[in-house]
């Protein structure tokens, strides 16, 4: 509404291909309205540059609304921008000033190479939910639904975790690269719904071993992850991540393989 | 070809039943050597994919999304329809059927929706056992609210994020079958070519966006999942990356395309800010139910809303049907919402918006009541436009939301290619001609997890599939055209960048084939669109080159095809003189502004046949017969 | 790989070591501290029952295994939360340009390795000054070389400034280690909260007064 409009002064990381190093390349830019999206604003310096026929700035991006969790930038040096409880897409520009200098950098960690740019390679997080984040129920077997109660609060509390949008600003503002609180997120999900009862143990054990295998960091409960996280998961899932692991490796359960049926 | 829809015969009650069991069954021991193709991984390619693995078959599986989880179908936020009738308030399998035909305004397939409506309870339970976090009650059971202008209570949601936890619950089947190894999954793969070989589906090739390699995908069967084409109006809720180019290039491989005019217009979406905005972001429908819709009385009245006094205030939807109020369906309310700013009545910046006030329900219920029921929406309302809707009423406007049209297919969801199966959002649907809330979610979790499996097993077993593998000179063949095609494009270096000519497209679109569309408009349309498309073959830039992660080029493959597309739609819009659901043709209307079919001359679904870049194509017609639901005027005074 | 194995190479593994052996140390202060705290009767009774504590110690046999045993603690604790350290180093080979870290997590919970560090080589002075002297060359009662050491305001601020590190590695260490243990979680919170300020913020204070109260009254 306001036209009060700003100029911006961007660094960005560009970085041609996974291989190749990368470098701050720094463009200025005028007229900034400060009702733009920090998207749009990318997307307006692209159309820029490709006016000129250089080559457009990549990064991931797909909903902007703040639920895919495609969008992945470091701004400022922070996972998403200044901002609690937002994602990149969802930052305005009226959160920033007038001649500001805004650092764009991609999440950084060693299981997130970058592709091009800004964008990053997060198919770990695929990886570590192909390992174990699921309850194995086949189509069609299914009681119904109402079958079992299940407490309000205890429901309330798995979709908290369940909310998470695999974006991997936990990772990215982690000092040590610990995906921690997505996987504690699934974890805590499951764990905390009857229906993933009967496989706690294995899905825990075969979680964090991929987490690990993958090579994120340990966590050192710095909670940094937390306070990032979009979607504002709490620590206390990697409590009850802690908890459930501890319980598996002491407890001995008859419970196969994540996957029985098969 | 004269489309036949294979409906089965027999009461629609028994409709499905029967069929199931006159089906062909693949032998168990023969499943793995059937090699299926998925391209999408949104609902109800995940869901098909995850289920298809489970009965044994060989699955591969590819999206453009760097993970299944960040498909488009994540973004639905208010809920699911379910007819369970847990609220013991009179819904039933017949009543969620007649509902849906009702609401698509006559221009569904009767026996499809009311298989919809069958087997919608058994995704409730199917997503509860897979730990989908459904909104309960204290008592610990499932809670269920009345969504977009149902009477009953019958959608269940979870939070305002019922998309993504639905996808959630149906990535993680996927994830389950990828861990066995019954899946082989390609992420950053994005499907420009269908191969059709001896007249059936028989695979597909799929640029690698990481490296620009074309590759080759052989199988027995392709489904596609690949969502709506609401963007091809450049501006809509859709995600930015949502197009039609699957669907697109199929139907150039000979899929006929059903009612591709049939798009949906959302009632409630954050009104467009400037001409940077790049996306439009839905509020959910679900505040309807809480919330006020008026505009002041007095057009060009500027002053802020909360010194209107209520007699000022103009609830329109309330005044013209107290009986559905608010809750009127998505045409109607749209509509509304139009006709009120084309007359003046508009506030905001832009007089494109109409308020959405709350301050009654505050008064009412409390503040806190609100916050925990919309907190989230109330959230990112503010987020985006700066404005607190605690404070003063929401703006609210129209946008593309929901592509009713798309590839026609049979009652077994196969389109007009032997062995190339449609689902979900790209298929031209259960939903007519509108398409009623949370019905979406609904209809690609039916497709994927209940619908396909079965159906796909009938042509598996009645055709031999000779054995062919990437060298075939069809797959060849399709590789050497799109390598051209794409060095075409990179090499026009011209001046206008890819979303420039799209945004364009977007404005003719939305103002002659949108919410209200004529015969002129629609004319002046088909003769803008051409030229349009010429000038992006010349005069396109695509920086970078083929053979790497290039996200313009993508682009430019996907708008490639909406230019097309929206020739397409335009034909059909311009072909049914008619109004009905959410094709709105100004000259067909009721004294009171309504809807007017023209059902002796349309009662059909239009599948449109390719026949060539720049040659108009072929109608087909779908006659469609309602022996069930007797089609009246809807009303909802 | 045995079970015990796999679990000391899986991340949480190592963690419940860390967080074990450092509630463990915790336990040591206590103790630690009470013992101390006698000698402030150093006037009263001139070290006496301090001493008799000391040659307690010194002497009887039972005391010499858990010694070592602490020994051991300090030592695996050490060693694994540096060792840790440097893995989760690598875990980033190219580093943020801007990292406003400052704005989503605390300067103790980033720098407990530092701190960690300053107290290992407070523990090594220290462990020095009064452990290894009296043990193997200065056989006067502890007391005397207490006063000695203590007398000398140098030595008594690096007291200070250690326990100032100390106060910080178990500010966020004391949370830290139950959270590793899934245990700080709903009522426990505030338990561990508490406990906290007297495990972060008393015991150091119990101990600066010894090192303060020796330096002032002779
Ligand atoms: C904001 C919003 C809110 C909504 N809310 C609701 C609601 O509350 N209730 C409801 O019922 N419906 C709702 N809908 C509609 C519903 O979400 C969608 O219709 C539905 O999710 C579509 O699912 P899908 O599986 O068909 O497609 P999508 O989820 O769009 O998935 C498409 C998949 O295909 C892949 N793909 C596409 N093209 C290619 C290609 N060429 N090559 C490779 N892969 C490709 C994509 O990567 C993706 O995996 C909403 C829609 C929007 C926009
Ligand atoms: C030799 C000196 C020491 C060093 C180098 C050291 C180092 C560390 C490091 C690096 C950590 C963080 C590790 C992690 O969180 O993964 C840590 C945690 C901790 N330290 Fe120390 N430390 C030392 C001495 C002590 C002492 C003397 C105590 C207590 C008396 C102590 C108590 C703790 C506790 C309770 C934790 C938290 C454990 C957890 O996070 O689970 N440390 N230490
Ligand atoms: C500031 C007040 C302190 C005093 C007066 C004090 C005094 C002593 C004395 C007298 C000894 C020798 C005991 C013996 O050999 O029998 C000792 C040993 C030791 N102290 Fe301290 N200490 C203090 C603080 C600390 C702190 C803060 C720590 C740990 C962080 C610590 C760790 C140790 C260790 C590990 C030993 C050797 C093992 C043992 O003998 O128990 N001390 N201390
Ligand atoms: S836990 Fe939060 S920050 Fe991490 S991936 Fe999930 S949503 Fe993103
Ligand atoms: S920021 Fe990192 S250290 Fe742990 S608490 Fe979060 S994962
Ligand atoms: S673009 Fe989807 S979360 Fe940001």
């Amino acid at each position: 509404m306001a036209d009060t409009s700003m100029t911006i002064t961007l660094k960005v990381w560009r970085q041609k291909d996974r291989t190749s190093p990368g470098q701050f390349v720094t463009y200025t830019m005028p007229n900034i309205s400060p009702d733009m999206s920090f998207l749009e604003m990318l997307d307006l310096l692209n159309l820029e540059l490709v006016r000129k026929g250089e080559d457009a700035i990549a990064f991931d991006h797909d909903c902007r609304e703040g639920i895919c969790g495609s969008c992945s930038l470091y701004i400022n040096g922070r996972a998403h921008g200044p901002l609690r409880g937002v994602t990149a897409c969802q930052l305005h520009m009226r959160s920033f000033k007038d001649g500001d200098t805004i650092v764009v950098e991609p999440w950084r960690a060693k299981p997130f190479p970058v592709i091009k740019d800004l964008v990053v390679d997060r198919s770990a997080f695929d990886r570590i939910m192909t390992a174990g984040g699921f309850i194995s129920v086949r189509t069609g077997g299914a009681p119904d639904a109402n079958t079992i109660p299940i407490p309000k609060p205890v429901a309330d509390e798995a979709f908290d975790a369940a909310a998470c949008i695999g974006c991997g600003a936990c990772v990215a503002a982690c000092k040590n690269s610990s995906a921690m609180l997505f996987v504690a997120a699934k974890v805590s999900h499951l764990a905390l719904l009857p229906q993933g009862y009967p496989e706690r143990k294995a899905r825990v054990e075969a979680m964090v071993a991929q987490m690990d295998e993958e090579g994120f960091g340990s966590c050192t409960n710095t909670y940094a992850c937390e306070a990032e996280c979009p979607k504002q998961i709490s620590v206390s899932h990697i409590a009850r991540l802690n908890r459930e692991y501890l319980r598996a490796k002491m407890i001995e359960e008859k419970s196969g393989p994540v996957d029985c049926a098969g | 070809m004269a489309l036949n829809a294979r409906i089965p015969d027999g009461p629609i009650q028994q409709k499905w039943d029967n069929h199931r069991f006159t089906m062909k069954l693949v032998n168990p021991a023969n499943k793995r050597k059937y090699h299926i193709i998925v391209v999408g991984t949104g609902l109800a390619g995940s869901s098909a994919a995850a289920s298809l693995a489970e009965l044994g078959y060989n699955v591969t599986a590819l999206c453009y999304h760097e993970s299944p989880r960040r498909a488009h179908s994540i973004a639905a936020q208010g809920g699911i329809n379910a007819p369970k009738n847990y609220p013991n308030d009179g819904d039933s399998i017949w009543r969620l059927f007649y509902d849906t035909v009702k609401g698509g305004d006559y221009r569904a397939r009767e026996a499809n929706v009311y298989r919809l409506a069958q087997v919608s309870n058994n995704i409730i339970d199917q997503c509860v056992a897979q730990g989908v976090p459904f909104a309960r009650e204290y008592g610990g059971l499932l809670d269920n609210r009345s969504f977009g202008g149902a009477q009953v209570s019958r959608t269940f949601y979870a939070r305002g994020q019922t998309g993504q936890q639905l996808l959630l619950g149906a990535y993680s089947a996927l994830c389950r079958q990828i861990g066995l190894g019954n899946v082989r999954f390609f992420d950053r793969r994005e499907m420009l070519d269908l191969v059709v070989i001896d007249g059936k589906a028989r695979g597909i090739i799929a640029r690698n966006m990481v490296n620009g390699k074309f590759e080759a995908y052989v199988g027995d069967a392709v489904i596609l999942a690949t969502g709506g084409y609401g963007n091809v109006f450049f501006l809509s809720t859709n995600a930015k990356m949502s197009n039609a180019t699957a669907t697109w290039r199929a139907h150039k491989r000979g899929a006929f395309f059903g009612n591709p005019c049939f798009t949906q217009i959302h009632p409630t979406c954050i009104p467009v800010s400037s001409d940077h905005q790049s996306k439009l972001t839905l509020m959910s429908e679900s505040l309807r139910n809480s919330g006020r819709i008026w505009v002041p009385k007095k057009p060009g009245d500027r002053r802020h809303p909360n010194d209107i006094p209520e007699h000022e205030r103009d609830y329109y939807l309330e005044r013209l049907y107290p009986s559905f109020g608010n809750l009127v369906p998505r045409d109607v309310a749209s509509r509304r919402a139009k006709e009120m700013c084309d007359t003046g009545h508009g506030v905001g910046p832009t007089g494109l918006a109409v308020y959405l006030d709350f301050s009654d329900t505050i008064k009412r219920l409390g503040k806190q009541w609100v916050v925990e029921k919309y907190g989230n929406l109330f959230d990112m309302y503010q987020q985006i436009t700066g404005e607190n809707a605690y404070e003063q009423p929401m703006r609210i406007y129209p946008a593309v939301h929901y592509t009713m049209g798309g590839l026609w297919v049979d009652y077994n969801l196969m389109s007009t290619i032997p062995g190339l199966f449609v689902l979900g959002e790209a298929n031209f649907s259960d939903h007519g001609a509108n398409r009623l809330g949370a019905s979406a979610l609904m209809q690609g979790l039916a497709d994927g997890y209940f619908i396909i499996p079965y159906t796909i097993g009938d042509y598996l077993a009645s055709n031999t599939f000779p054995k062919v593998d990437e060298t075939h000179a069809a797959f060849r063949d399709a590789e050497r055209e799109l390598t051209a095609m794409t060095e075409k494009l990179i090499s026009i270096k011209g001046k206008r960048p890819v979303d420039e000519i799209h945004k364009h497209l977007g404005k003719i679109m939305w103002d002659k084939c949108g919410m209200a569309r004529n015969a002129g408009g629609l004319k002046e349309a088909l003769k803008e669109i051409p030229k349009l498309h010429e000038e992006f073959w010349h005069n396109v830039m695509i920086p970078g080159s083929a053979d790497a992660f290039n996200q313009e080029l993508e682009k430019a493959h996907r708008v490639a095809d909406f230019l097309e597309l929206a020739e397409l739609m335009c034909y059909d819009a311009l072909h049914r003189e008619e109004s009905c659901g959410g094709h709105f043709r100004e000259e067909y209307q009721t004294d009171e502004g309504e809807a007017k079919r023209n059902d002796a001359k349309f009662s059909y679904v239009a599948a449109w046949e390719f026949k060539g870049v720049g040659t108009p194509e072929k109608l087909h017609k779908e006659p469609l017969v309602f022996e069930y639901v007797k089609p009246t005027q809807r009303s909802y005074k | 790989m045995g079970k015990t194995a796999k679990f000391l190479q899986s991340s949480v593994g190592r963690k419940v070591v860390m967080s074990l052996s450092g509630l463990f140390l915790c336990s040591f202060l206590v103790l630690h501290l009470t013992v101390n705290l006698f000698a402030l009767q150093v006037k009263s009774d001139g070290g006496a029952e301090f001493d008799t504590y000391a040659h307690f110690m010194a002497t009887y046999p039972l005391i010499r295994p858990l010694e070592w045993l602490l020994f051991a603690g300090f030592l695996v604790h050490a060693v694994l939360g540096l060792y840790l350290e440097v893995l989760n180093r690598r875990r980033r080979p190219i580093g943020y340009e801007v990292n406003r870290a400052h704005e989503n997590s605390t300067w103790t919970s980033r720098f407990v390795w530092l701190t960690g560090i300053l107290v290992g080589v407070f523990l090594v002075v220290h462990v020095n000054t009064f452990f290894v002297q009296s043990r193997f060359f200065d056989h006067r009662p502890m007391i005397e070389l207490i006063k000695e050491a203590f007398a000398r305001p140098g030595y008594v601020a690096f007291y200070m400034v250690s326990l100032f590190f100390l106060a910080l590695h178990l500010k966020h260490g004391f949370q830290s280690a139950f959270q590793t243990l899934g245990l700080r979680v709903g009522k426990f919170q505030k338990l561990i909260h508490a406990v906290g300020v007297l495990f972060w913020l008393v015991i150091p204070i119990g101990f600066a007064i010894i090192p303060l109260y020796f330096l002032f009254a002779f």
